[in-house]
Parts: C-alpha cells; sequence; structure tokens
C-alpha cells in the first residue's frame, strides 16, 4: 500500500531529517512508528500524502509515485491526522467542520449527510454538532479533527500522537476504532511516544532515531530490546521492566514480555 | 492544621445544569504529595481551579461551601493574594508563557505583585540555580521545546515562593523523556523544598513511589481517599476509567488467582519484582 525507498529529506534550513528510510506497509496493516522528538517521524508521514516530496528516493501510495501525483490526489487515499487539532480545524460549527472535507469529494447531498452521521456517531461527538469547534475540550477537539479526515473513507490513515491528553479509556475506545477499522481493509499508521499503548494494540512497531529506521517488527522483540530503546530514547514497557529485573533474578524468566497478562501468566506457570 | 482545607464544596458553571463537583470535603497536610485521579470530566480541573481561587473569582457559576488555603478563605481574598500560596501549572506549557526571556518570565509573577526589584532579583537568580535554567535564561520562551516550556512555567510560578504547587496535566503534551524529567522535578520540590504538591496525571508511575495521598473523582464526586497502597488495595478501578500501574494490576490478577500470602499491594516495579521473586522464587 505504501512503499518508501530509500528516502532522504533535508529541511531548508538545513538539518537532515531523513538519512535513507525504506519502508513496506501493506494494505491492512496497523502500525506504530516511534521515537524520540527529531527522530523523522512526523517528516516521514508528510510523504505518505505528498505534502513532502522526497529528495532522493521514490514513495509510492497505492502503485503511484506521489513525484507524479498531487497533494488534493493523493490526500484522497491517504488521511493524515495531525497532532495539534487547532491548526486543522476553522468552521463555525462541528457539522460544518465535517461537510467541508465532504464536499471536496465527488459525492452526492445524501451520502456526505450519511458519512457525517457515521463520523459523528463512531467518534461520539453527536451531542456536539451544533457547537463551535473551539469550544470543545483537546480530546474532543482531537476526535473531531479524526472525523473530518475519516469521513472521506482514506485507504490509508495517519494519525500524529492521537493519544496525547486522552485518558485510559478515550486510548481504549481509540484502539477499538482503529482496529475496527483494520479489519474492514484500512490501513493505520499511528505515530505514538505511548509504548504502553503500541504495546497493547499494535502488531508491528517501527523505531526511529535520527533520520532512520533502526528496528521495525513485532512489538515483543522491538519493544524488549534494551539497546535499541536506548537509541530511540524510550523507556520499555513497565511489565518489560519488572520481567527484566525478575530475570536478573531467575534465568529462566522470560525476558520478551511487553503486558501484565504475559507477566500474569510466567508467573502462574512458574509456581506450579 | 491542613494547609489545604475544603469543606462541603459544590460548583456548577454558570449555564450548566448540573454541578462540577458535588459536595467535596478535604484536608490536606503541607508536605503532602496528592493525585487525583479519574477520567476525563470527572471534576480534577475544577477541583484544581477552586484551589488557586480561579474559581469562585474567573469562573461564573455557583459555589457553595469553603475551600481554605493556608487558613485564608477563597471567597474573601483575591486571586493575585491566593498565587502567593499556589502556584498552578497547566497543561499547555506555550499558553502560560507571556514574556520575550526566560528571566523576565521568572520576574514576571512577583512584579505585578509589586515585590522589591531587590527582593526579585534575588528570588531569580535562586529558582533559576534550582531549575538548572542558566544556559536558557536569555532565550525566548517560544523557542524553547515543549519540555524546556514546561520547566519554565513551573520556575514561574516558583518566584512567588509558593506553598503549595498544584499542576493540572503537566506532561500530557511532552514526549516520555521530557515528561520523565518535569515528574523528577515536581517529585524533588516536594522532597527536598517541602513544597505540598497536588497532581493530576495520568501516567503517574514515575511520581508514584513519593506519593503520600491518591483521590479518585467520579462524576463530581470523591470516591476514594487514601494513601497509594490503602487505594490500591482494594482494586485497579478501571470501571472509573483509571489505568491502574502494572504491579497493582499484577498484583489484583494474582489474588484472583488466589495466590495467599499476599496482602501488601505493590506499587512501584521494584516491589512488584519482590512479590514476584517471593511467589517463585
Amino acid at each position: 500500500m505504501i512503499e518508501v525507498v530509500d528516502v532522504w529529506y533535508r529541511y531548508p534550513e538545513g538539518s537532515v531529517a531523513l538519512r535513507g528510510v525504506s519502508l513496506q506497509i501493506e494494505r491492512g496493516e496497523f502500525i506504530a512508528i516511534m521515537g524520540e522528538n527529531g527522530a523523522g517521524k512526523t517528516t516521514l508521514i508528510k510523504h505518505f500524502n505528498g505534502l513532502l516530496k522526497p529528495q532522493r528516493g521514490e514513495v509510492f501510495v497505492d502503485g503511484i509515485n506521489t513525484k507524479e501525483s498531487s497533494i488534493a490526489e493523493l490526500s484522497k487515499k491517504v488521511g493524515v491526522v495531525f497532532q495539534n487539532p487547532d491548526h486543522q480545524l476553522f468552521s463555525s460549527t462541528v457539522e460544518e467542520e465535517i461537510m467541508f472535507s465532504l464536499n471536496n469529494l465527488n459525492i452526492d447531498a445524501d451520502e456526505a449527510r450519511r458519512r457525517m452521521e457515521w463520523v459523528l456517531k463512531l467518534l461520539d461527538l453527536e451531542r456536539y454538532r451544533k457547537r463551535s469547534p473551539f469550544s470543545l475540550s483537546g480530546g474532543e477537539k482531537k476526535r473531531l479533527a479524526l472525523a473530518t479526515i475519516l469521513c472521506m473513507k482514506p485507504k490509508v490513515l495517519v494519525l500524529d500522537e492521537p493519544t496525547m491528553g486522552q485518558d485510559f479509556e478515550q486510548k481504549m475506545k481509540l484502539a477499538e476504532l482503529l482496529q475496527n477499522l483494520v479489519r474492514k481493509g484500512t490501513t493505520v499508521v499511528v505515530v505514538t511516544h505511548d509504548v504502553e499503548f503500541a504495546a497493547m494494540y499494535f502488531p508491528r512497531v517501527v523505531l526511529m532515531a535520527r533520520g532512520r529506521i533502526i528496528a521495525d517488527g513485532v512489538p515483543e522483540d522491538v519493544l524488549t530490546n534494551d539497546e535499541i530503546l536506548r537509541r530511540a530514547s524510550l523507556i520499555p514497557p513497565q511489565a518489560t521492566k519488572i520481567a527484566w529485573e525478575v530475570s536478573r533474578e531467575l534465568e529462566d524468566f522470560p525476558r520478551k514480555i511487553i503486558r501484565v497478562k504475559e507477566l500474569y501468566e510466567a508467573v502462574i506457570s512458574l509456581v506450579r | 492544621m491542613a494547609i489545604i482545607e475544603i469543606r462541603n464544596l459544590t460548583f456548577t458553571y454558570a449555564g450548566s445544569d448540573e454541578p462540577a463537583i458535588r459536595d467535596i470535603s478535604l484536608n490536606i497536610e503541607e508536605g503532602e504529595f496528592v493525585l487525583i485521579m479519574g477520567r476525563s470530566g470527572c471534576g480534577k480541573t475544577t477541583l484544581c481551579r477552586c484551589l488557586n481561587g480561579l474559581i469562585p473569582h474567573f469562573y461564573r457559576g455557583e459555589m457553595k461551601g469553603d475551600v481554605i488555603i493556608n487558613g485564608l478563605n477563597t471567597r474573601k481574598h483575591t486571586v493575585a493574594e491566593i498565587a502567593q500560596i499556589v502556584g498552578m501549572v497547566f497543561q499547555e506549557p506555550e499558553n502560560q508563557l507571556v514574556t520575550m526571556s526566560v528571566e523576565k518570565e521568572l520576574a514576571f509573577g512577583p512584579e505585578n505583585l509589586g515585590i522589591p526589584p531587590d527582593e526579585i532579583r534575588e528570588r531569580v537568580e535562586r529558582v533559576i540555580k534550582l531549575m538548572n535554567l542558566e544556559n536558557i535564561r536569555d532565550r525566548a520562551p517560544y523557542e524553547l521545546s515543549g519540555g524546556e516550556q514546561q520547566k519554565v512555567a513551573i520556575a514561574s510560578v516558583l518566584t512567588l515562593e509558593p506553598k503549595i504547587l498544584v499542576l493540572d496535566e503537566p506532561t500530557s503534551s511532552l514526549d516520555p523523556a521530557s515528561a520523565t524529567k518535569i515528574l523528577e522535578i515536581i517529585a524533588n520540590l516536594n522532597r527536598l523544598y517541602g513544597i505540598t504538591v497536588v497532581l493530576i496525571e495520568h501516567r503517574p508511575e514515575l511520581v508514584m513511589r513519593y506519593v503520600t495521598k491518591i483521590i479518585i473523582m467520579d462524576k463530581g464526586r470523591i470516591i476514594m481517599e487514601g494513601n497509594p497502597r490503602e487505594v490500591f488495595s482494594h482494586g485497579t478501578f478501571e470501571e472509573l476509567g483509571i489505568e491502574a500501574p502494572v504491579p497493582v494490576r499484577l498484583f489484583h490478577m494474582l489474588r484472583k488467582r488466589g495466590l495467599g500470602k499476599m496482602n501488601i499491594v505493590p506499587i512501584t516495579e521494584d516491589e512488584a519484582t519482590r512479590l514476584i521473586l517471593g511467589l517463585v522464587g
């Protein structure tokens, strides 16, 4: 679905943000991209919808080379929800905000109405439909920004730090929503600092540091690799830290543990 | 005498039918580290606004009951007076910084309160040293990273020499490395300087070992109050929208399984490690 081939990117002021990044994302994948600030995560996802074009290398979206396509064309396939919703919202009501997105598509008024109701319900925004986007709380604004992208039914949905400022329940709801979209064939890419969130829900985790991909695999491998985590300035999940501590005393205690459930199972199996 | 005393406090925002907080009574002693937990919209932020006088002085609505801060009833004292006892730090650092340099930012509060210039200079130097801001003292706040901005926001309330710091999700817009630093700073201010801390934080595992009191809120009420070990011995409170630390969740899973001899709930990773080693070692 997305193919990134040896991409380099340097910002006009001189900093090199991407240094030879290659990445393949298949249709229907659910993938987390992690790394510290300045690692190149946001620069990379801006290449997915053509906001940035590679200075060296190539990016293909659904078979199309982004250099030969426009942002308008690409953004019908790839919807990006950026970190700060304030930069994305501008209409006077929640309904208008969503309608604005839908007006860019070639769909009739009935279909537009249906889609608006669908995302309002899906993102728990129905009761705010007549409110100004700016009167919403931080978490609600983030859900609205997602609604304005989701209503266009993109094949690839990209979210930059969607869990920031969200509580436990909202994170769980978001994860369930994204998993549902994945099950229906949407490709979902999430940029996140939230290591517990990544450990809990994602089958694939990509780690970036200083403009390069330094690890790509299942979270049980990536998030339990001490050296790699250190290079990405990430702290391992709490369950991992406990498993490591225990394994210092008990050699056969498993070290590739990322969730509390696995920690529990490891303890139970040793108690018998 | 408690440094914060709340008596039967109920507050309803103007234009709202339902109270945001209901009949809250609470005592906090000087030097405590208080963590407030609960899902979004449970009343945590409203409660914090009552601690520094923003309620009832800035937010319109109906307030019943009393809040006494260091002996001052917030109804009878201005926000400026209360600001010298309670420093407030919010989620978004950039919205809190108003001047063109870190140094000016630190002097801004005391200048507004008419503190003599010599005294202000002394305080600014003291806080710059305390918070390790020497290398950025001349920088403009907007040029700083989010983590540095939040550090400056904390520093700028410290120059008012508050006895109490109230922090409403101070790390939620920061990356994990910066969030860790900010939480360490908060813990140190409490441990080394005895500042009373009231913190709202969704990911409290980093400070859990310093917390003396947890308050769990739901629908505007305090549901549970006590030291972390007492509170988490009752459960994980998932149904209240709380993400309990992994050691706590592990403990309750094991207890449900009937693994006996476990009366003390682990709060930190070290304690969880010892619990596991005790069971399987």
